[in-house]
C-alpha cells in the first residue's frame, strides 16, 4: 500500500488544524453558516436530514486493518457504532456532532485518512477496480496511476472551484469492474503493440439527472503522459463548463454540447502546450510509486481444483459462497474474496464497528492486512489462499458477513435514500430490505444467476440506477413515494442505460413488480443467458407485458 | 389553508428543532408553534433568521403540519423521518430517545 510521505503528512495535519480553527469560529460565532458551508463541504462534512454527514476518502477504494480498525473506532466513539459504505468506495458517518469532527480529521491522519475533496467542486477520490493488482485478468495495476492522480488532484489550486464535482475511475482489466464509462473521466490500462503500458481515456459520462455514457477520446495515452492529458481535460472543462445552470454544468454536458471532436481538439491543443512539461511522468516517479503497490510475498501453495467447492462433503451454503463471492486471482492457489455487506433484510453497505474489526482482523489472519472497498457497497479481501476459503467463511459467518449473494439480486446497491439524504425524494434502502427478503432463498437466488438491482432515492442517482440491470429510482408525487424501474443498464464493460419500463410502482407494488421481472426473465430466458443477456435480446415487450398487461 | 411551523437543525450537532410560541427551540414536534399557513409563518421565519445569526440553529424553513386528536404530525415522508429517525433505524433518532426539550 502507498505510505504517506513527509508532503502528504504535512498536507494532511495542516488541514486538519486549519478545519479545527474553521469549527471554532463557527461556534463562536465568527463565522456565519454561508461563511462556514463551503469551507465544511471542502472537508467532506454535509448536514443531512438528522445530523451531520462525515464521508472519508478511501483512496481508490485500499485500505488496510489499521485504517479499517480506525475507522471502528471512530464509529464507535464519535458516531452511533457503524458506518456506510458508499458506491464511490468511500464511507460515511450519518451522526458526527461539529465540535468533534476535527478530532475525527485528526484521528483519521493518525492512520493517513483524511475527508479532503470527498465534497465541493473538486476533483474527488479516484475510484478504481477493487480487484486491482490481483485479478487475474489483469494488464497492470491501476493503483498506481489511482495514486498519481491523488497526489497531482490533492488542493490543486486550478481546479479547487470546478463548474461541479469531477470524478474519474481506473481498471487495469478488460473487463470494467470501476464502471468507468459512467465517469466524467474514466481510464482503462491497454498496452500497445511492443506491449507498453498505456490508457484508453473516456470522458463525458455520468449519472445523474442526464446519464451519458462516456466517449472515447484516446485510444492509447502513453504511461508519462497520463497526468499532462488529464490536466488538459480539466482545463477545458474549467474553461468552458458551464457555471451558470447547476445542471448544466458537468463536464457531459460539455461534452455533449461541443461534440467529442470539438471536444478532444480543444483538449488536443491545451495538451501540445503542456505535454512535455513539469506533468510529464519520469520512469523514475512510477517506479517509486508502484514499489508500494510490490505484490506481497506469495507462498507457492497448491491452486485447488475450480471444482474443489463442489466437493460431496462440502456444506451447500459453502459451495454457494464460493460460486459467487469468490474470484479468480492472479496467483495461483490464491482467490480473492468478496465480503457482502447484503444479508437478508440488511441495509446495503452498513457494517458495524464490530464487523470492521472482525474485517480487518481476517485481512491479517488470511491476507496481508489489506482490505478493498467496491462500488456495490462490498469489502473485499484481496489474497485468501484457496484451502484457507472454508475457514474464512466460517469466521466471516460469526459476523453475519457470510451472505452468499455478490453479484446476484439481492446484491443491491442502494443510496441511503430519504432515511437520511437531504436531497432524497423517497427511501431506498426498505426497498433494498424488502427485495432481500423476498429472494432470501439462496437456491432461488443463485438459479436467477448474474444480476444488478440499483436503488436510488432521486435523481442524482447515487444508488446507479441508471446502470443497474433492474434499475430503481424513487419519486415523489404528491408526497407519496413511487417507484420508476429502468431495465437493461449496465455499468460494465458493456456499459448502457437503462430503459423505463413504464409507470412508476406504489411503495407497496415495487417488490411485486421486481418478483414479475424476474419470473418473466426465468421463462423466457435461453440456455446461458444472464438476465441481462435475455434482456438485449427480448427487449422491454415481454416485461412490459407482465408488468402492465392485466391493466 | 395548511397548517405549518418552523424547523431546523441545531448548529452544534445538526439535531433537528421546532421553533415553540415562546420562541425558543425545542427537540419535541408538539412544542412546535403552530401558524395557519405558509403566509402566517413569515414572523416564525424571520425568529428562525435571527437564531441563524445567534449561531444557535441552521437552515429554518417551513413544513406543512396536520393536528389530529391533539397530537401534530408532518404532511410529508421527509418530515416524518425527521422528526422520529430513520424508518430503517427503529433503534436510532428520536424514536428510541425522549429527547430534551426547550433547550434555547
Amino acid at each position: 500500500m502507498y505510505q504517506y510521505d513527509q508532503f502528504d503528512h504535512t498536507l494532511v495535519s495542516e488541514r486538519v488544524a486549519q478545519f479545527r480553527d474553521q469549527v471554532n469560529r463557527r461556534l463562536s460565532g465568527a463565522l456565519s453558516e454561508d461563511e462556514f458551508k463551503p469551507l465544511r463541504l471542502m472537508n467532506g462534512l454535509y448536514l443531512q436530514l438528522h445530523a451531520y454527514m462525515l464521508r472519508v476518502a478511501v483512496p481508490y477504494g485500499v485500505l488496510s486493518a489499521r485504517q479499517m480498525r480506525k475507522l471502528a473506532h471512530i464509529a464507535r466513539r464519535y458516531d452511533k457504532g457503524y458506518g456506510h459504505f458508499t458506491t464511490r468506495q468511500n464511507i460515511q458517518y450519518n451522526w458526527p456532532r461539529l465540535a468533534e469532527v476535527p478530532d475525527i480529521l485528526e484521528e483519521l491522519a493518525a492512520v493517513e485518512m483524511h475527508a479532503i475533496q470527498t465534497s465541493g467542486n473538486t476533483i474527488r477520490n479516484t475510484t478504481a477496480d477493487p480487484f486491482a493488482g490481483v485479478a487475474a485478468d489483469e494488464i497492470a495495476d491501476p493503483r498506481i496511476y489511482a495514486e498519481l492522480i491523488r497526489q497531482w488532484s490533492t488542493l490543486h489550486p486550478e481546479f479547487s472551484f470546478l463548474p461541479r464535482k469531477f470524478k474519474i475511475a481506473i481498471t487495469g482489466a478488460p473487463r470494467d469492474r470501476a464502471a468507468i464509462k459512467v465517469h466524467d473521466i474514466g481510464i482503462a490500462m491497454r498496452r500497445d503493440a511492443n506491449g507498453n503500458p498505456g490508457f484508453e481515456i473516456w470522458v463525458g459520462g455520468g449519472q445523474g439527472r442526464t446519464p451519458v455514457i462516456a466517449k472515447r477520446i484516446r485510444d492509447f495515452l502513453p504511461e508519462p503522459d497520463l497526468l499532462s492529458y488529464v490536466e488538459a481535460i480539466l482545463r477545458v472543462y474549467n474553461q468552458f463548463g458551464r457555471r451558470d445552470n447547476i445542471y448544466k454544468a458537468r463536464i457531459k454536458i460539455l461534452v455533449n454540447d461541443l461534440g467529442i471532436d470539438a471536444f478532444a481538439d480543444a483538449v488536443e491543443t491545451e495538451w501540445r502546450a503542456i505535454r512535455d512539461g513539469a506533468l510529464r511522468l519520469p520512469e523514475t516517479e512510477i517506479a517509486r510509486i508502484a514499489a508500494h503497490f510490490a505484490p506481497p510475498d506469495y507462498e507457492s501453495v497448491p491452486a485447488l481444483s475450480v471444482d474443489f467447492a463442489k466437493h460431496p462433503l462440502a456444506a451447500p451454503e459453502f459451495v454457494q459462497w464460493v460460486r459467487s463471492n469468490t474470484a479468480a486471482h492472479k496467483q495461483p492457489g490464491y482467490s480473492i474474496v468478496t465480503i457482502s455487506l447484503k444479508p437478508e433484510g440488511g441495509i446495503p453497505g452498513d457494517a458495524t464497528a464490530a464487523q470492521m474489526e472482525a474485517v480487518a482482523d481476517l485481512a491479517e489472519v488470511f491476507g496481508y492486512g489489506e482490505i478493498r472497498v467496491t462500488k456495490e457497497q462490498n469489502l473485499v479481501l484481496p489474497d485468501v489462499k484457496q484451502f484457507e476459503l472454508h475457514a474464512l467463511w466460517e469466521a466471516l459467518k460469526r459476523h453475519d458477513l457470510a451472505t452468499a449473494n455478490v453479484g446476484l439480486l439481492t446484491d443491491i446497491i442502494a443510496c441511503p435514500g430519504l432515511d437520511y439524504c437531504n436531497l432524497a425524494n423517497a427511501r431506498s434502502i426498505p426497498i433494498a430490505q424488502h427485495i432481500s427478503r423476498r429472494f432470501a432463498n439462496l437456491k432461488k437466488l443463485h438459479d436467477i444467476g448474474s444480476l444488478t438491482l440499483n436503488i436510488s432515492g432521486c435523481i442524482n442517482a447515487c444508488g446507479h440506477h441508471h446502470v443497474g440491470n433492474i434499475g430503481i429510482l424513487g419519486v415523489d408525487k404528491k408526497g407519496t413515494e413511487f417507484y420508476q424501474v429502468t431495465l437493461g443498464g449496465d455499468a460494465g464493460t458493456d456499459a448502457a442505460l437503462g430503459d423505463i419500463v413504464g409507470p412508476a410502482f406504489a411503495e407497496d407494488a415495487i417488490v411485486d413488480a421486481v418478483e414479475t421481472i424476474v419470473n418473466t426473465y426465468l421463462e423466457i430466458r435461453q440456455d446461458g443467458e444472464r438476465f441481462i443477456d435475455t434482456y438485449r435480446r427480448a427487449g422491454l415487450a415481454p416485461f412490459k407485458e407482465t408488468l402492465y398487461g392485466a391493466r | 389553508m395548511t397548517l405549518h411551523a418552523v424547523t431546523a437543525n441545531r448548529l452544534l450537532d445538526g439535531e433537528v428543532v421546532y421553533l415553540t410560541p415562546a420562541r425558543k427551540w425545542s427537540a419535541l414536534l408538539d412544542d412546535c408553534c403552530v401558524v395557519a399557513d405558509a403566509d402566517a409563518g413569515t414572523d416564525l421565519l424571520a425568529a428562525g433568521a435571527r437564531a441563524v445569526q445567534d449561531w444557535l440553529i441552521v437552515d429554518p424553513y417551513l413544513f406543512a403540519i396536520e393536528i389530529e386528536d391533539g397530537r401534530i404530525s408532518p404532511l410529508s415522508r421527509r418530515e416524518i423521518i425527521r422528526a422520529a429517525g430513520p424508518s430503517v433505524r427503529p433503534d436510532l433518532g428520536r424514536q428510541t430517545v425522549q429527547p430534551e426539550p426547550v433547550w434555547e
